[in-house]
């Protein structure tokens, strides 16, 4: 289980996070939605370490992952495959190197290693693109690369940061069954992060609302759908008008 | 104006015991041997045989330009042999590792810094965390063990350079033989003089690495960021120098 406890975060005079809590079961996928800026990737690098928090915790199986020493904080980050809003693809490197990036920290044979890279190429529909450099690629195909990177290693958590920003509604809603296809597949336990509804809509369980540094409302697909919260609704009805638009933004957030 | 100052002289110790830490965070990430020795050879290829040409283009050129002025300052007072004492001795002790150096703070550390500015703001730094490597030992290490053992080595290959073409000019545009040249050349000369160009020039490796290592990683914003962090760090590379220059002459040089 991911937890998110009493979260704190401010860069600067920049007040991102102001006590954001919530928790992410085993097995499900939970989808965090929110306007821009209102720090929902800041969230999403505390689960593996990349930011610490000014205060609260995020929690992963137990552990607190500001109190982890070096080598537990790599340890735990074995466990989850991080997909990135730009894919983050090592631009001087074959998807093949790509994609066995992290196995070649674990003792795998060569073979092993090519093997798991043809299967998860294959998951994210690209089999045979080893020998292709980044730059050649698409932004939805980087993007499935990026997927592929992330289950390469097979992790028991899946982080999806903006995974259909930028794409067209065809290749984002593929990138969609993707990610509901790599569920059932794999049995992670997934944190999307998206202002795409119909994205969340589709591959989420649950649905969690960021809005001013904190969880406004969470409940299932069809408990946001039905919302009478007037912030979540104009939210999700992508409504310019009903709540003031200033105080949607949390103060000063990237 | 006093405040000014104080706040230019917080800023500069905050920035002096950031880099403190990032050294630290780098020497801890040395036990990583798998991660950073395969990257090394690499490495060292890129920052030290692929800066062969310039620095053998400037070594070239200020070897020429020392034999002339050597013979011009002498004007018929000082024996012209010393033409090659003059020669072997600023190429070897000064100009060789100083002239390459800011040569290569230049080409290695804005290389570097620019580099790794793309990596932190695309995300590839966050990615490689993730997959559970430490950029210390991935990306910070091959370079700054790269840049201190190759440094010496294309100096050492300037430093020929320079003597050469020194004796080139002396003995085709100076009425001087190279027998001549080479007796000037061999006078005061003692080991120490190359070992101390050497000593210089893996220490302007080592901050010219780490700090476009630490300014490349510590990148902010977008290509702007990366902008400022590689004209930051051929500047501070370049004043590096220059003190550690003043400072091994005046540990190293100094009469007992």
């Amino acid at each position: 289980m991911i937890a998110f406890r009493e979260l704190y975060k401010a860069f600067g005079p920049k007040q991102v996070l102001l006590g954001l809590s919530v928790e992410v079961h085993d097995g499900e996928t939970l989808v965090i939605v929110g306007g821009s800026g209102t720090g929902k990737s800041v969230a999403l690098k505390h689960v593996v370490g990349l930011l610490e928090p000014d205060a609260g915790a995020v929690e992963v199986d137990g552990q607190v992952v500001s109190r982890l020493r070096r080598r537990e904080l790599t340890e735990m980050r074995s466990h989850i495959g991080y997909v990135f809003q730009f894919a983050a693809l090592f631009d001087s490197m074959t998807i093949f190197d790509n994609v066995a990036f992290g196995l070649r920290r674990r003792r795998m044979t060569e073979a092993d290693i090519r093997a798991r890279v043809a299967e998860s190429l294959r998951l994210v529909d690209l089999p045979g693109a080893e020998r292709q450099m980044p730059a050649e690629l698409s932004g939805g195909m980087r993007k499935r690369v990026g997927l592929a990177r992330a289950i390469a290693l097979r992790p028991k958590y899946l982080l999806y940061d903006e995974p259909t920003t930028g794409l067209d509604p065809v290749t984002a809603a593929v990138i969609d069954e993707l990610m509901v296809r790599t569920r059932e597949a794999l049995g992670v336990t997934s944190i999307v992060i998206t202002h795409d509804m119909r994205s969340a809509y589709t591959v989420g369980d649950r649905i969690a609302m960021l809005y001013e540094g904190r969880i406004r409302q969470e409940g299932t697909v069809e408990e946001i759908r039905q919302t009478a919260d007037p912030v979540v609704r104009q939210f999700i009805e992508g409504r310019p008008d009903g709540v003031d638009q200033d105080s949607a933004l949390v103060r000063g957030a990237a | 104006m006093l405040a000014a100052l104080g706040r230019r002289s917080v800023g500069f110790m905050e920035e002096i015991g950031r880099l403190g830490q990032f050294l630290a965070d780098t020497v801890r990430a040395l036990p990583d041997v798998r991660t950073w020795g395969r990257q090394l050879f690499p490495t060292m290829r890129r920052i030290g045989v692929d800066s062969l040409p310039i620095a053998l283009f400037i070594a070239a050129f200020t070897g020429i330009v020392l034999a002339l002025l050597a013979s011009y300052t002498f004007t018929g007072a000082v024996p012209l042999y010393l033409v090659g004492t003059l020669v072997g001795k600023t190429t070897m002790m000064e100009l060789g590792p100083v002239l390459t150096g800011l040569a290569l703070a230049g080409r290695v550390g804005a290389n570097i810094a620019a580099e790794l500015g793309t990596m932190r703001v695309t995300e590839q730094v966050d990615a490689l965390e993730t997959l559970a490597f430490d950029p210390h030992a991935y990306l910070v290490l091959p370079r700054v063990i790269a840049g201190t053992v190759m440094f010496p080595v294309v100096v050492a290959f300037a430093m020929a350079m320079g003597i050469f073409m020194g004796w080139v000019a002396a003995t085709t545009l100076l009425p001087i033989t190279t027998a001549e040249f080479l007796r000037g050349l061999r006078l005061f000369y003692v080991p120490f003089d190359i070992q101390f160009g050497l000593i210089k020039s893996a220490s302007f490796g080592f901050v010219i690495t780490l700090i476009g290592c630490h300014l490349g990683l510590g990148t902010r914003g977008g290509a702007e960021g990366v902008g400022s962090a590689t004209t930051r760090t051929v500047v501070y590379s370049a004043e590096m120098i220059l003190l550690l220059d003043a400072y091994w002459a005046l540990t190293l040089l100094r009469p007992a």
